[in-house]
């Protein structure tokens, strides 16, 4: 066998005038791991799709172990040996673990019985080889997020995988389930199986990656080793410029509280407690920092403190915004006290896709006066408005931005510099509640919103951060509070972030102890 | 791009296009001559004043129900309750237009029968807005069930309270709150039953238009519609818009009485005005809900309607419930197939 799994010859995929991939050709070595980067919209996920057999190139061709292919579905992708991962699972939830891998390919008895134990000693037979033990009886929806996505590639496996797609195969994970997978991705390439993976967070790929292709605006820039990168150099070929990974900042000068919360408990309707005693304070131009893994009460925080608890939920505690209590007010009211919020689903809960930029620049400020006319809105004021925020912010299309257009046509990144133009500019602000605001983001638009961050925070704002990636609450974060379990289980001092942040990599290491 | 646009623009038309010849199909094969058959049918009705006149006379309450359907829409909610909205709106006009003095001055009595029409609809769909945002149920279910309770409703009214004994008609409404009918004011479309509602639905689909387009109100309940929760994130009051819409489209529905009772019959017969709520449907999806290609819409049907009604003794009008049918599958089938060919 040739000791190339796939060869990616001058692949050229078009939609309309737009080239998704223009002529990109490397090579994956057999047995080793190979991460392709890059910015949103830069053509990676299209080019995993053609290899997949979803699209099919314009142009250029796919040799896979040595003969030229022309992959023309998933399934016949499959049958040569390539499966992939989606960065959102696609299992049956209420379905057990071996029923979830035996789907679509299930071995019979007596031609039409399912015969379950034959697809149950083959998964021990796959667990065992691979190290990847599993509860075969287990519904999927009762694993966690790192043992469903294990599911994911022993459903590959059993179906004689040898070269594994893996797309943001971290996003979801907590840092302990991370390191797992890097192990199970190692030994799956030890024994020869060839793993592609797509990601944007430029410390695995030094880490786990034997090589890197980085792409940007649909073409391949270069492909070398990781052993020779830097996170430096990737971002500059990701980018095109030198990009400040660290926004630099001065100490916060904290003044008085703006938000405590005190001894918070939220039970949803399940009678499930997702905040368990949570207590915190914000101050005026300082950076509250909540590093945790998804699901320990983030999401609940939030919507309490943005006046929209779910219906059935039970909350005690007292949440006050500088001395007055907000608990049960709507979310206008608690705007009109000089609060914003970024949502962490920014599709969901922050714009509306078919409304256009200017549209959305005002969304949940529409009631302003300063937008209104008589009947409807004043369309000179908007418009000027919303041409100053997307200068100022930025904000960039392929077309050259006007506000007319639909924000669904602008990239993520560009989508989020709306939304924190409209939040950070919102009249009288004191409070800035940030979820997730950089998730999707391009590294170049990053670097762009924490400096507005920080900006705002120099401004005497208090900012409440809660990401799940632990660099940017190191980053950008003056005070760290680290949630597990709806609690803060751990707070760090400013004195003590500023002396940890020198040293990023521990300090890392060190929350993540604290919020698994 | 912009032949892309174009194509966009003409789809309705090749869609109907489509449905006429499939009609042409079926009428070759009961053995007659579609081009006489068509021929014939246009000719009767947009050749002649009083054919124009009808066609726009039975275009009105679908202009109406339509908008009833489209404006719940945009606010992401399903109205099929048009049907039980004008029958009850119709009943309510039909009993207040009777109860009125005879000799109340127009001016008075015209506005007082609109007005009772509307409660009436608007009441009607109080019931669905309340169910929904109350208790959390659908609007499909509910709506759907209040268009049976009303045709019960009504026809017990007609048989038992308002009606005529041995009829199921009402009295005759206040001479004061007739409806004045075009042929009456200007001589066009003689003796057609166009009435003056016709400037009332084109008056209400233009104000729809510009609520839904052009105001603050009608940019929340767009939101409401297109993205729930991020409506309820931006601070907006998503019941409101429900009830509101829900009940302003019960008010449009009812308006179906004004024409019926106020500017045709003077009075309301059992059954009069019953299918216009489910055609409204129709006439809403067929241009995605959009008010003022609602009117394009409401005359298409209106055509079919009367056109099927001109060929009666050459072909069953049965064949233009097909044709109709075909208009709907036909638009919303090429909408599909031009999403895939993107």
């Amino acid at each position: 066998m040739s000791p190339t799994a796939i060869e990616f010859k001058g692949i050229t995929k078009r939609f309309g005038d737009f080239y998704a991939n223009r002529s990109v050709s490397f090579s994956v070595e057999r047995g080793s791991i190979h991460a392709v980067v890059g910015e949103n919209g830069a053509g990676k996920s299209t080019l995993m799709k053609i290899l997949y057999g979803l699209y099919r190139p314009d142009a250029g061709d796919l040799v896979i172990n040595g003969e030229k292919r022309r992959i023309a579905s998933p399934a016949h992708a499959i049958e040569l040996g390539i499966g992939m991962v989606h960065q959102h699972f696609m299992l049956v939830e209420p379905l057990t673990v071996v029923e979830n891998i035996m789907l679509g390919d299930e071995p019979v008895k007596n031609r039409v019985l399912i015969d379950r134990q034959k697809a149950v000693v083959r998964l021990f037979e796959l667990s065992e080889k691979f190290g990847l033990s599993i509860s075969p009886y287990e519904t999927v929806e009762s694993l966690s997020v790192g043992l469903q996505q294990r599911v994911e590639i022993l459903k590959l496996l059993y179906r004689d995988a040898t070269i594994l797609i893996l797309d943001e195969p971290t996003a979801v994970l907590t840092p302990i389930e991370t390191e797992q997978l890097f192990k199970t991705l190692k030994s799956l390439a030890k024994v020869g199986n060839t793993i592609l993976i797509i990601t944007h967070k430029l410390d695995e790929v030094l880490r786990l990656a034997d090589r890197v292709s980085v792409m940007r605006q649909g073409e391949l820039i270069d492909t070398l080793p990781a052993a020779s990168a830097t996170k430096e150099t990737l971002a500059r070929l990701m980018v095109g410029r030198d990009v400040l990974l660290n926004v630099e900042k001065n100490d916060a000068r904290p003044n008085d509280e703006i938000l405590s919360i005190k001894n918070i408990t939220y039970t949803d309707a399940k009678g499930v407690k997702r905040l368990d005693g949570l207590s915190l304070s914000v101050r005026a131009g300082e950076i509250y920092g909540i590093a945790g893994v998804e699901g320990n009460g983030q999401s609940e925080l939030l919507k309490l403190l943005w006046g929209m608890p779910e219906e059935g939920a039970t909350v005690s505690g007292s949440v006050a915004f500088s001395g007055t209590p907000i608990l049960g007010k709507t979310p206008r009211e608690i705007a009109a006290l000089g609060v914003s919020h970024v949502p962490e689903d920014r599709l969901k809960y922050a714009v509306i896709n078919s409304f256009s930029i200017s549209d959305n620049i005002i969304f949940g400020r529409h009631y302003e006066r300063d937008f209104l006319s008589v009947v409807g809105f004043n369309l000179k004021k908007l418009w000027a408005f919303c041409a100053e925020m997307l200068s100022l912010f930025d904000v960039r299309s392929a077309k050259g931005v006007s506000p007319s257009e639909r924000i669904g046509n602008l990239s993520g990144g560009n989508q989020q510099k709306v939304v924190t133009a409209r939040e950070l500019t919102r009249p009288n602000l004191k409070l800035l509640i940030l979820a997730q605001p950089t998730r999707g983001v391009d590294i170049g638009a990053i670097e762009f919103i924490h400096r507005k961050v920080i900006d705002a925070r120099d401004k005497n704002i208090a900012v409440l951060l809660i990401s799940a990636e632990l660099s940017e609450i190191i980053s950008l974060a003056d005070r760290i509070g680290c949630i597990y379990k709806g609690a803060i289980r751990k707070e760090f001092s400013q004195t003590e972030v500023a002396k940890r942040r020198e040293t990023p990599n521990e300090f890392e290491k060190q929350l993540g102890q604290f919020i698994t | 791009m912009n032949t892309s646009k174009y194509l966009e623009a003409s789809r309705p038309i090749l869609a109907v296009l489509a449905a006429f010849l499939l009609g042409g199909v079926l009428i070759i094969a009961i053995g007659k001559n579609p081009v006489e058959i068509y021929g014939k049918m246009f000719s009767m009705t947009l050749g002649t004043g009083y054919g124009v006149g009808q066609v726009l006379f039975r275009a009105t309450p679908l202009v109406l129900t339509g908008l009833a359907v489209a404006l719940p829409f945009k606010a992401g909610l399903f109205n099929i309750g048009g049907e039980g909205q004008a029958a009850v709106g119709t009943i309510v006009c039909a009993a207040i237009g009777a109860a009125l003095s005879p000799s109340l001055s127009p001016m008075l009595a015209i506005p007082i029968g609109l007005i009772a029409a509307m409660l009436g609809g608007a009441s009607w769909a109080s019931i669905i807005a309340l169910l929904k945002t109350r208790f959390g149920v659908s609007e499909v279910i509910t709506s759907i069930m209040l268009n049976f309770t009303a045709y019960a409703l009504v026809g017990y009214l007609i048989a038992y309270q308002f009606g005529i004994e041995g009829t199921m008609r009402t009295v005759e409404i206040s001479r004061g709150a007739f409806m004045p009918r075009l042929d009456a004011l200007t001589g066009l479309f003689p003796r057609s039953p166009v009435n003056l509602s016709l400037f009332l639905a084109l008056a209400l689909a233009t104000a729809v238009y510009a609520v839904v387009y052009k105001t603050k109100y009608g940019y929340e309940l767009r939101a409401v519609g297109l993205n729930l929760e991020a409506a309820r994130y931006a601070g907006i009051n998503t019941n409101f818009h429900m009830v509101v819409s829900l009940i302003a489209a019960g008010a449009l529905a009812g308006l179906v009485g004004a024409n019926y009772v106020m500017g045709y019959k003077h009075y309301y017969e059992a059954g009069g005005v019953n299918g216009v709520g489910f055609l409204g449907i129709a006439v809403a999806m067929l241009v995605n809900s959009h008010p003022l290609w609602i009117l394009a819409s409401a005359l298409l049907f209106g055509l079919l309607d009367y056109g099927g009604l001109t060929i009666n003794a050459d072909v069953s009008k049965e064949i233009f419930l097909v044709v109709q049918a075909a208009v709907i599958l036909f638009v919303i089938a090429s909408q599909k197939a031009f999403k895939q060919m993107e």
